[in-house]
């Protein structure tokens, strides 16, 4: 079956936009062409920088007919509404059209249409236009003298259908059967007459058009290279995608960078080569440290086999550490602390004040919460003081992402060897730990004290002002803030009362319910959960360690066995709390059980009552578990031999009484009532 | 195997004079300061590049200009570009243009940062569909070999809030340097450019330093005749970031803001665009210096910009409505 090969040639798509733009190409182009009633065999989209491509394997050479009846009037009807049945339909005699006869409704006639196919290229000359117009760039323009948006300026239009031009136009741009290759290494422009010819001219022309195979030889050739030198690629997949957007043929290069550079902090060097220059990093695996080398691609293939490419983006590579040292000279002239000042001229945000402001609540919080980590107060005080003094450097100004880590150099060179200064300016970096769930939380105890600080301050403040996150966005992170308190408070077993540190209006329940939600997303039954977060608690840790024994508990048969047991006393509870309005609330009396079961399970439950007493007085949520558990056989017995209806109304009390009692033991633990199944 | 479009058919004229243009590199077409200082084994001098560059854009068609007379802080200020790219009428334009952006200044101390600088200015109105061969063409001429260079259009949008200005392009850069910019103007003044100008703006100091591969902006041969960039301009460095960063006047600077801004609203309201517009430049550059002082806060800073933009987009929109078209002329 025939094949439709598209290319959209431009000026250089953003490297960015590539991908996106080769999944939404494919995405129309199969939504217009289902809708226009083809099932295409399938298909496929290339992006690189010049050029969108899709092919289209399994087209026909129409669609096919598409048949309709349409119902008319009556036979009888007036002449006005026959004609008007006739115009609507296409037909010239009522001839055409049949009778059918219905019981209900009597004789009326019927127009059989027949909406021919199209042939296919007359579809796609109406489809493609409307791809191009309306093509979702996340940014597009206009140029020239023309109305036309695309992501950068669009030369050419190649629509191949079975070997022939699809002809259209697209605001002057005719569509046309001819492509180029490489901007340097091609030789000019070439005719195309289906996929495979095309993939092979453009590969005689320097152009890999599959990004899977560019990057693939991005790295292999990388790794080639370093191998050769005994050195190690240090593997950047954010950078692989970038880079692979913007040569049509990449050519690995290795370029030497001035070893004396080495002092500078390594992640410094890093985001330097990365973010600025775009090469990859390279390792010496002797020193386990960076490399005085750097990998470029180029999209060029040199006469010279790359050495004046290689020579030249060192020389900018030099230019740029230059820089960076002496942001770096600069930066440690001045300590953290002769710049505090100065944050009170940063804006945090125009509700609630500088950073300057931030900093002095952070200093407070971090005194408050020291000791409930462990930390020592004064260092917590003094490392929360430090913690935002790096913004006014320079060298963070240049690179933001190095908040935090230029602060702990800066510490480092400035504070003295001492152990007790290693602390604060580890807590510097540490205090936005975690950044993400792949990272790790602050380890020592004064960076936890100033993280949970930072954190608790920048949601308090926001939910204060009313800033909270919508299902939309996020814009300020504090649903990534509220995780970051969860994992430390978590991971440190760090215990106090969420409520007093989280006073600001419906942030206590946004932190349970981030609290709720990683829960789940590790494994725990929604029920479960809802089980155990019935209990009114604003402790993190014993809030987990209720689940988790929870959820333990129900695993094992008396358990689970158990719940049935709960639920159908609380069944029975809520039809009486129904019927009469209230239950008993007195006592159990011991002189009214008069059955051997009520009696066991009374017996039972003050037992179970105390050693659960005991239990929850040091948290041993599994004990408290499994002397509920233990209620089960007790339980069964009751619900088996035991009328709660008995015609004694004295009796009946009681007995709501003793199931009451059941359910208040077993709601120190959970709300059983929660749990499906039973 | 030889496409069989080369052979014929009007679309086979296209492709090869595409190609023309693609491969005319290697051989320059006519002699150029460039190419005569590489004939002679020696590297272009500053001016080589500059002189080049007009010699080429001078044959585009361009009206080459002189740099404006006020203090800006880039060559897309130049009214020839900002206010040229208003209206419905062609222009096309090249001129080197000083930039002054005070806080920048580094005493002549670093060897990539200057408070005064140049740059190329192109603008063509509407731009050429061949904009980026043309472009190509002009790095040819001042000797960058692309068979030798990796040059890569590298997505950057420009953005110039101060007039309600953007557009999309991309950075050039040339074995990792970014030497030029590239932009197609899609609004200036917060009205639309149509037609589309695109504007070229070559870093001439890096451009420079890259050809002659100097380290130091100061090294920079400027005439071929043993005189250096540093020659001419180190000491000015030195005195203006002294002045910039320790000796200016900020009650000064700031009583001469609020005069230049009456002045500039006073010929808006006399439709005067063109010196209300140099009104609003220097608007601009009287705040560049207030903020290289530090004496602008945060909050007065995004006042100042607000003020300044008011200013600027006012002359650009009356700019724009002495160049509508047409109707008036048809009325």
């Amino acid at each position: 079956m025939p094949q439709f090969l598209l290319e959209l040639f431009s000026e250089e798509i953003p490297a960015r936009m590539q991908k996106r733009a080769a999944e939404d190409l494919k995405k129309l182009l199969m939504d217009a062409l289902t809708k226009a009633g083809f099932l295409p065999g399938g298909m496929e989209t290339f992006s690189a920088p010049r050029r969108l491509v899709a092919v289209v394997e399994g087209l026909p050479e129409r669609t096919a007919d598409v048949r309709e009846e349409r119902k008319g009037p009556k036979v009888d009807a007036p002449a006005q509404a026959i004609e008007g049945f006739l115009r609507g339909a296409g037909l010239a005699d009522i001839a055409q059209a049949r009778v059918v006869s219905d019981p209900k409704k009597g004789d009326f006639y019927v127009a059989d249409l027949v909406k021919p196919g199209r042939a296919t290229p007359d579809a796609l000359a109406d489809i493609v236009p409307d791809i191009i117009r309306n093509f979702p760039w996340p940014k597009s323009m206009r140029w020239g003298e023309g109305t036309l948006r695309w992501v950068r300026p669009l030369h050419r239009i190649l629509a191949v259908f079975d070997g022939e031009i699809v002809p259209f136009d697209v605001d002057g741009i005719a569509s046309c059967n001819i492509s180029e290759g490489h901007r340097f290494h091609g030789t000019g422009t070439f005719e195309v007459k289906d996929f495979e010819d095309y993939e092979a001219k453009l590969a005689a022309a320097h152009v890999v058009l599959d990004r899977d195979q560019r990057k693939a030889q991005i790295k292999a050739d990388a790794q080639t290279l370093c191998h050769a030198r005994n050195l190690e690629l240090i593997d950047d997949e954010g950078l692989l995608e970038e880079v692979c957007g913007l040569v049509d043929e990449p050519h690995v290069i290795m370029g030497d960078m001035d070893p004396s550079f080495l002092d500078l902090p390594p992640e410094v060097i890093r985001l330097t080569l990365r973010v600025n220059q775009k090469y990859f990093v390279v390792r010496d695996p002797k020193t386990g440290g960076l490399a005085p080398h750097f990998i470029i691609v180029s999209n060029v293939k040199a006469t010279d086999g790359g050495k004046k490419i290689a020579l030249g983006n060192a020389r900018v590579l030099a230019a740029r550490l230059n820089d960076a040292r002496y942001f770096w000279d600069l930066d440690r002239k001045a300590s953290l602390e002769s710049r505090v000042p100065k944050l009170d001229t940063l804006v945090f945000h125009e509700k609630l004040g500088s950073v300057g402001d931030k900093v002095r609540r952070i200093v407070a919080l971090a005194g408050e919460i020291a000791p409930l980590v462990g930390a020592d107060v004064a260092s917590a005080k003094h490392a929360a003081l430090l913690a935002k003094a790096d913004l006014t450097t320079e060298m963070v100004g240049e690179f933001p992402e190095l908040q935090g880590v230029m602060g702990r150099y800066y510490q480092l060179q400035q504070g003295g060897s001492e152990a007790s200064n290693k602390i604060i300016a580890d807590a510097i970096r540490d205090h936005y730990k975690p950044v993400g769930p792949s990272d790790q939380v602050p380890s020592e105890s004064v960076a936890m004290a100033v993280a949970l600080a930072d954190k608790l301050d920048t949601l308090t403040g926001f939910f204060a002002i009313d800033e909270k996150p919508t299902g939309s966005g996020d814009p300020y992170a504090l649903r990534r803030a509220a995780l970051g308190v969860i994992r430390i408070v978590r991971e440190a077993g760090v215990r106090f009362a969420l409520a007093e540190k989280a006073k600001a209006n419906g942030l206590l329940d946004f932190i349970l319910e981030r609290l709720r939600v990683s829960l789940r997303d590790e494994g725990f039954a929604p029920d479960v959960l809802e089980a155990a977060f019935a209990i009114p608690d604003d402790d993190i840790v014993r809030i987990v360690a209720r689940v988790t024994a929870l959820a333990k508990v129900l695993k094992t048969e008396d358990g689970a066995n158990l719940v049935a047991g709960l639920k159908r006393g609380a069944n029975i509870l809520r039809a009486e709390e129904k019927k009469d309005g209230a239950v008993p609330e007195g006592t159990v009396s011991d002189a009214l059980l008069r059955e051997p079961a009520e009696q066991g399970l009374y017996q039972a439950l003050v037992a179970a009552e105390s050693q659960m007493e005991q239990a929850l007085a040091t948290e041993a949520f599994d004990t408290a578990m499994a002397a509920l558990a233990a209620l089960r056989a007790p339980v069964d017995l009751f619900f088996e031999t035991v009328l709660v209806n008995d015609a004694d109304a004295a009796i009946r009390q009681n007995r709501l009484a003793l199931l009451v009692k059941l359910r208040a033991v077993s709601e120190r633990v959970a709300d059983f009532s929660k749990l499906a199944g039973g | 195997m030889r496409p069989r479009l080369l052979q014929a058919g009007p679309l086979a004229l296209y492709a090869q004079i595409v190609m023309t243009q693609f491969n005319a590199p290697q051989a320059a077409p006519r002699e150029t300061p460039c190419s005569r200082a590489l004939a002679a084994g020696k590297v272009p001098s500053f001016q080589d590049i500059i002189l080049t560059l007009s010699d080429y854009w001078a044959r585009q068609g361009c009206v080459i200009l002189q740099p404006y007379d006020t203090e800006v802080g880039a060559g897309t200020l130049h009214p020839a570009t900002t206010l040229r790219a208003l209206g419905p009428k062609p222009w096309r334009a090249a001129y080197v243009q000083p930039s002054r952006r005070p806080k920048d200044g580094r005493y002549g101390e670093n060897p990539n940062r200057l408070g005064h600088y140049y740059q190329y200015q192109v603008i063509l109105k509407p731009n050429p569909p061949n904009l980026q061969e043309l472009y190509l063409n002009s790095l040819y001429e001042i000797g960058i070999d692309p068979t030798l260079h990796d040059i890569r259009f590298v997505e950057d949008d420009w953005e110039n809030p101060t007039v309600g200005a953007w557009g999309l392009g991309w950075e050039i850069w040339c074995d990792g340097m970014e030497v030029s910019q590239f932009t197609y103007f899609q609004q200036v003044g917060g009205l639309d450019c149509k037609p589309v100008s695109g504007e070229l703006t070559y870093g001439l100091e890096r451009l420079a330093m890259y050809v002659q591969g100097v380290e130091s902006i100061y090294n920079i041969d400027f005439n071929g005749h043993g005189v250096s960039y540093g020659d001419v301009f180190l000491e000015n460095e030195r005195q203006q970031s002294t002045f910039n960063f320790e000796e200016s006047d900020p009650a000064m600077l700031k009583r001469w803001f609020e005069d230049a801004e009456r002045m500039c609203t006073h010929l808006r309201d006399k439709r005067l665009p063109l010196p209300a517009f140099d009104w609003a430049l220097k608007c601009s550059h009287l705040f560049n210096l207030l903020d290289a002082r530090g004496v602008v806060s945060p909050t007065e800073r995004q006042s100042f910009i607000a003020r300044v933009r008011d200013q600027a987009k006012g002359c650009a929109v009356l700019w724009a409505e002495t160049q509508a078209p047409a109707q008036e002329e048809v009325v």
